[in-house]
């Protein structure tokens, strides 16, 4: 009986699936308006789907399974690792670990450590504006771009060095985003997520037609990197001391990366200490009441447009700081590393990791950006892999995979 | 002479708003009942783009040669190829989100559209894909310089958008399932109380989307010749400034919002600078959304508790 049942329904839904995946799977369009049939894949892609569906739907029909099926979606969000005070030893060592690691590494090592860390400073960032104040920011992409080209451009015109770059450039992509979020943040939420779309697609059309100071598609220099007068290229290029003739050793690339990776991690390390603060300060609790229920916070005197905004504009100053990194790194920026992709990547981190929780946001991080340089065969399945987990995700556990234990009140249960 | 380019142009934009207009009516009506951007809406017109033309080689194999014969059987299948995969994706990735946070399906949307995406990709090549132009002809008024050009395929998407959203206004004003989905944008709870079926509803509403979507799909393909995977995103975002400006939830507003956006923008790109019109139409919708949210033809929204 549940055997006839389970069969119907797989072979309801593979019907379905072949019926979906007939015309784009098996007739590939081919040059000068025609095409080649390969019918044996939708084929093979719908059997696969009935197979699953009738494991699925068979094994469900247990009651055992049916059971822990229900413990799996109704359990409560209780926290699964707490880290308490007493714990803090485990920082102090995961803290030497990430400042001994660069010197373990070869430069390709480096460069993905180094691009692993600015992808956590960005899901950090965007983790405030999403995670915490529940805002969807569609377009983060652009405050990076602004924070990247603030840096190249500033160092062109202006002379602006590193160190300068990363305050002006926070300036300016804070300002970018009190710009676009005062008029917005005053709507309907799903708004802003549009607008912001929008508002990356401009920045990025922008810098991509306004020749006479970007660059264009062809992209800008970044300047030299400079430390206190040091260069980090063979032969002076900006007036400096190329820092291995004044230490007196051998030449390496892996100079500059050291130095990027240290002081990136050392600011991402500083973002994880602030946000944990502004958590239990009123503005951070501000934003998750924000987040859970507009109207009540209203009733209570909170003044949403403001709250807000600081999110955003905090979200964004964080995404800043993270271009002005990623183009020391890459030395020559474009446009095309600001496309809507990125945006979606920096979603995806903070999705998966669980909206609101920074050890979540982190590791996700981490292991996105780690993922496709393991398993290089597999890139090209890289974003359905993406999508699917969104969707996953957000249907299975909409609150996240780790869920850290709240802050709570002096006094409170 | 100016006056020749203007009109041109003005011909070029209603064309362009229409299709705006069709793409926009997915957009009202999925705000309109659920309150929610679709944002993989987009994505699926970019894979109704596809559909048509793989259908429409597999039908020119087959040997038919009448141009009205492959136009409306390729409208046909593709139409209704893509209203399955919208009953698909709102079965999937909406429904069970029904009661969830509020972010929660719009991210699942992105995932849907990220899937789609690359779902395009990963079946038919990142590499441009073309349609033969099988309706040729041109109607000039003017002279030989000065004239106003609007060919046989601009007449047609005029046509068929114009067909389509006659017929989409009847069902919507004069059938019962019309009368359903207007009572559940009204309040869905108390429509389910009065025993419409609000899911059905729901899903129904995501298949007409969809298969508008997909004639506007076939139409831009028909207009411009060639189209990749990555229409869908810029596409999305102007159909939704259209569905904003005509207000959302309403769809005549969305027709209309679509031709005022193809018009001042087909006249931005004429007479000020064509590098920057996606900027003027997403310009258009932050102005929009400051001044006037409820749009030009929408009512001002109430917040409930």
């Amino acid at each position: 009986m549940h055997l006839k049942h389970a069969l119907k329904d797989a072979l309801l839904v593979g019907v379905l699936a072949l019926l979906l995946f007939l015309p784009m799977t098996g007739i590939a369009l081919a040059e000068n308006y025609s095409f080649n049939a390969r019918l044996h894949v939708p084929f093979l892609l719908a059997g696969m789907v009935m197979l699953g569906r009738f494991i699925f739907s068979y094994a469900l029909h247990t009651y055992h399974s049916r059971q822990w099926v229900k413990r799996l979606i109704h359990r409560e969000d209780r926290p699964r690792f707490i880290l308490r005070p007493q714990r803090h030893w485990i920082l102090l060592i995961l803290f030497i670990f990430g400042l001994v690691l660069p010197f373990t590494l070869s430069n390709y090592g480096l460069n993905t450590a180094i691009l692993a860390l600015i992808y956590v400073l960005l899901g950090l960032g965007l983790n405030i504006v999403v995670g915490l104040a529940g805002l969807l920011d569609l377009g983060f992409v652009a405050f990076y771009a602004v924070g990247a080209y603030t840096f190249a451009l500033g160092g062109q015109y202006f002379g602006l060095g590193f160190w300068g770059a990363i305050p002006v450039a926070a300036a300016i992509a804070a300002l970018c985003g009190v710009l676009l979020g005062f008029p917005v943040l005053r709507l309907h939420g799903d708004y802003l997520a549009i607008v912001t779309l929008g508002f990356g697609e401009i920045i990025r059309l922008i810098l991509t037609n306004w020749i006479e100071v970007t660059g264009g598609p062809n992209g800008v220099q970044v300047p030299t990197l400079q430390v206190f007068g040091f260069e980090f290229t063979r032969i002076a290029k900006a007036g400096g001391v190329p820092i291995h003739e004044y230490l007196g050793v051998a030449y390496s690339t892996a100079y500059r990366y050291w130095f990027l990776y240290l002081v990136l991690f050392l600011v991402v390390c500083a973002m994880i200490f602030v946000l944990n603060r502004l958590r239990s300060l009123p503005i951070g609790r501000a934003w998750e009441a924000l987040r859970e229920d507009e109207i009540a916070c209203r009733s209570l005197g909170i003044n949403p447009v403001t709250v807000k905004l600081s999110a955003f504009s905090m979200g964004a100053m964080v995404g800043g700081v993270a271009g002005v990194f990623f183009a020391a790194q890459q030395g020559f920026i474009n446009p095309t590393s600001f496309t809507f992709f990125e945006s979606a990547l920096i979603l995806a981190i903070v999705v998966l990791g669980g909206m609101g929780s920074t050890l979540g946001v982190v590791l996700a991080a981490i292991v996105l950006t780690l993922l496709p340089e393991v398993l290089r065969e597999f890139s090209q399945y890289r974003i359905v892999l993406f999508g699917g987990l969104m969707v996953l995700m957000m249907v299975w556990r909409p609150r996240g995979f780790i869920s850290l234990q709240r802050r709570q009140f002096e006094g409170a249960a | 002479m100016t006056a020749y380019i203007l009109a041109q142009q003005l011909v070029n934009g209603v064309v362009l708003g229409a299709i705006y207009g069709l793409i926009a009516v997915g957009y009202t009506m999925v705000y309109g009942i659920m309150g929610m951007i679709n944002f993989a809406h987009s994505e699926i017109y970019m894979l109704s783009a596809y559909l048509s033309t793989i259908v429409l080689a597999v039908l020119v194999y087959w040997g038919i040669q009448s141009p009205l014969v492959l136009i409306l059987l390729t409208l046909g299948v593709a139409m209704s190829m893509t209203a399955l995969y919208g009953w698909v994706i709102e079965r999937l990735a909406y429904r069970p989100l029904r009661d969830a946070p509020r972010l929660a399906p719009l991210i699942s949307a992105i995932g849907i559209s990220l899937i789609l995406q690359s779902y395009a990709v990963l079946t038919q090549g990142a590499k441009t894909k073309g349609i033969p132009t099988f309706i040729e002809g041109v109607t000039r008024f003017g002279d030989a310089v000065n004239n106003v050009q609007i060919s046989n395929i601009q007449v047609l998407i005029l046509i068929i958008a114009l067909c389509s959203m006659v017929a989409l206004n009847f069902i919507i004003q004069h059938t019962a399932f019309g009368q359903a989905c207007r009572a559940t944008q009204q309040d869905r709870g108390m429509a389910e109380i009065l025993g419409i079926n609000t899911d059905k509803v729901i899903s129904l509403v995501f298949v007409i989307g969809s298969a508008m979507a997909a004639v506007a799909g076939l139409l831009v393909t028909m207009n411009y010749g060639s189209f990749d995977f990555n229409i869908g995103f810029v596409m999305g975002v102007k159909a939704f400034t259209a569905a904003v400006l005509g207000g959302i939830g309403s769809l005549t507003g969305a027709m209309l919002g679509g031709i005022i956006l193809g018009v001042s923008e087909s006249l931005f790109a004429g007479l000020v600078n064509s590098d920057y019109k996606d900027v003027f139409a997403f310009s258009l919708l932050v102005i929009f959304l400051i001044f006037r949210p409820s749009g030009l033809l929408g009512k001002p929204e109430v917040e409930k508790v």
